[in-house]
């Protein structure tokens, strides 16, 4: 008695315990239900993706054809494959092999007992369904792997990826902890500017940059997609900034004490105290860099050597474009290592976005 | 890097005197060194790129022939004001931006919602699942949605065709292919979820019990509690989204090859930039399509900040 006194004041409106656990896990039930149905749906075209890319291509443009990798299904009758169709007899619905079509009457055999006497069905075998069996292909995966040179689209990638996230990660350190931890002239205008510099949309930047890389002589190369990024982002300074701000300043002054220079400080404590955030940076930096498709556009496309995943994919795209199947195999390729690795690092990952997020 | 503090026991004078440098000019030299590869960066990559880009939207500067260039003054913006295709692709960018911002903003929210409610078990797999896309080249996702979106093959029409109804031409219509490209735009929702939910996370418990008590049912709390409190995050998500529907680049390219099919409905105003810019090599011109596009991003935003003055509320007093 006690006892249900001291829960909620809303126990008094339920009737017993027993129908208030019952209505309390039917509500999350049908939460829970109502949560997987939308995500689902909004998953949805992964599935088809997956599924497509495992289809013959003359499955897409069949009606009546289910949506998972499926071939027709044939039976042979007297040396000769036919395709079998379920065919409603006497309100039994009998998967039969058709042998002889007719306009208004089709001549059926029974695949499991070919020596059986052939049977006559009325009606129009166009209106029958045809059947399937489950078979997933993995030659779109094949023509793809060799006609796109995957391999080297995944070099290329990986390397372009790799070194400029090198470079932004440790610029980004360097610049945030000169604006975290040193007072100097002008250090809140800068900051201000480095800040204004996030909103600035790239267009207007764009194209001096063009005209410079190109009279360098970096058009066509790497150099466009990786060196800018040693020069510090000011987002990634941004949210390692706010990081770095954190860490306690007696760390630093103890360090210093002990005769450590600036570089030692952020080396031996500043650094060491921040690998969640640095962390969450490499992730950002490393998937923007991944996907990125503006700026390899812009000084690659005529370079198929030296072309990213995301170039190449979309190149393949506007000359296959009619096939759906290699189209969708491609594009499972493409997002097979970044989903990897997102689903490997996923707790630092969020936690970076939730970071970034907040304090602005 | 540890050399002063290895060069200290054989100077003879105490450390000011050596480097004769006062404590303060010392750090701020420091502080100098270390901001020197952004500052170096915003010289080279930010601040003399604008110059240039100005300076060039008032000539006829194009790569090929740089040596003819020749200073025209305002004519580039002039042209602006006539040409049809700028105009088309700037009724095209807001028609898209007012289907796709309200779309993109009501479905992260409604994410969030759902994926924060204390009644739901396994937040984390399902916020997960949620994210995800994010993860996915933007030409990869786009090409699995025109796949999805196919008018024949493609499964959203087989779906609405079993109910019996035939499904739009999602993809060469030039009515369906603003909503076609909202619904690839949701798979990029995920940031602006996982903020929502912290934004959702920082409203103090209380507030909901006592309006509980008052009476108040999900919608009100909703309405005259959430929604309030929130307000700042969905400024910042309005901004963000705005800018890149303004900068949306990458599915336009890929959907058409960069030829914004159907009759120039996707012929939005960064793609109409660099087609000028790099498809017919105007590079002065396209410079000057890049100033349009800066005005109007920093009009819009500042108007949404006026607007969102009286209405946003700041927990911790206004800024």
């Amino acid at each position: 008695m006690t006892k249900a006194a001291r829960t909620s004041p809303r126990s008094f409106t339920d009737r017993s315990p027993v129908a208030r656990s019952y209505r309390r896990f039917l509500a999350k039930a049908s939460l829970t239900m109502f949560a997987v149905i939308i995500i689902s749906a909004y998953l949805m075209p992964l599935v088809y993706m997956v599924t497509t890319s495992f289809q013959q291509p003359s499955q897409i443009s069949t009606p009546g054809a289910p949506p998972y990798p499926a071939t027709p299904k044939t039976g042979t009758y007297e040396g000769q494959e036919y395709p079998i169709y379920t065919v409603p007899i006497d309100g039994v619905s009998r998967q039969l092999m058709l042998v002889e079509a007719g306009r208004e009457s089709s001549v059926f055999v029974d695949p499991a007992d070919p020596t059986a006497t052939k049977i006559e069905w009325q009606g129009r075998w166009r209106t029958l369904e045809q059947s399937w069996q489950f078979s997933p292909l993995i030659d779109n995966y094949t023509t793809v792997w060799n006609q796109l040179n995957f391999p080297r689209l995944l070099r290329n990638t990986a390397g372009i990826a790799i070194l400029s996230t090198i470079g932004a990660v440790l610029s980004s350190i360097v610049v945030a902890y000169g604006f975290a931890r040193f007072r100097f002239p002008g250090r809140n205008v800068f900051f201000f500017i480095l800040l204004g510099t996030i909103i600035l949309p790239n267009q207007v930047t764009l194209l001096p940059q063009y005209v410079i890389f190109t009279w360098l002589g970096w058009n066509g190369t790497w150099l466009p997609l990786i060196i800018p990024h040693f020069f510090a982002n000011a987002f990634n300074v941004f949210l390692l900034r706010q990081y770095f701000m954190t860490i306690p300043r007696e760390m630093d002054e103890a360090a210093m004490i002990d005769g450590a220079g600036p570089f030692r400080i952020l080396r031996s404590v500043i650094i060491p105290q921040s690998i969640p955030a640095i962390t969450a940076v490499t992730l950002f930096h490393f998937f923007f860099a991944w996907n990125d498709f503006f700026v390899p556009l812009l000084y690659l496309a005529n370079k198929p050597d030296l072309q990213p995943l995301s170039i190449g994919i979309q190149q393949y795209n506007a000359l296959y474009a009619s096939q759906p199947t290699l189209i969708q195999a491609s594009a499972v390729l493409a997002m097979a290592v970044p989903v990897f690795i997102f689903f490997l690092a996923q707790r630092a990952f969020m936690r970076g976005v939730v970071v970034t997020g907040l304090d602005k | 890097m540890t050399e002063s503090s290895q060069a200290l026991p054989v100077t003879p004078r105490p450390r000011r005197s050596r480097w004769k440098l006062r404590p303060s000019t010392r750090e701020a030299l420091w502080g100098y060194v270390f901001i020197g590869p952004w500052l170096i960066g915003l010289i080279l990559f930010t601040a003399g790129p604008i110059i240039a880009s100005l300076v060039m939207s008032l000539t006829d500067f194009d790569l090929l022939h740089a040596d003819q260039t020749r200073f025209i003054g305002l004519d580039n913006y002039i042209r602006l004001t006539t040409d049809p295709l700028v105009a088309t692709a700037l009724i095209s960018t807001f028609k898209f931006a007012l289907i796709i911002i309200p779309v993109t903003m009501l479905a992260s929210l409604g994410f969030a919602l759902l994926l924060n409610h204390p009644k739901l078990p396994a937040k984390g797999p399902l916020r997960t699942l949620v994210y995800m896309p994010i993860m996915i080249p933007l030409v990869a996702s786009t090409l699995v949605w025109t796949g999805f979106l196919n008018t024949e093959t493609g499964w959203l029409n087989k779906i609405i065709q079993s109910f019996g109804i035939s499904g739009p031409d999602w993809i060469n219509s030039d009515l369906w292919i603003y909503p076609a490209l909202t619904l690839m735009g949701l798979w990029g929702i995920g940031n602006f979820m996982i903020i929502n939910i912290a934004g959702l996370q920082s409203v103090p418990t209380e507030l909901y019990e006592a309006a509980r008590i008052d009476g108040a049912g999900w919608w009100t709390s909703l309405r005259r509690i959430t929604i309030p409190l929130m307000s700042p995050v969905l400024l910042y998500d309005l901004v963000i989204t705005l800018i890149a529907t303004f900068q949306y680049f990458t599915q336009a390219y890929t959907l058409t090859n960069g030829k914004g099919d159907p009759n120039n409905a996707t012929l939005f105003i960064n793609l109409e930039l660099f087609r000028e810019a790099f498809v017919f090599s105007r590079m002065g011109y396209g410079a000057a399509i890049a100033w349009l596009l800066f005005a109007i991003v920093l009009l819009l935003t500042l108007a949404l900040f006026l607007f969102a003055r009286k209405r946003v509320y700041y927990a911790g007093g206004n800024l």
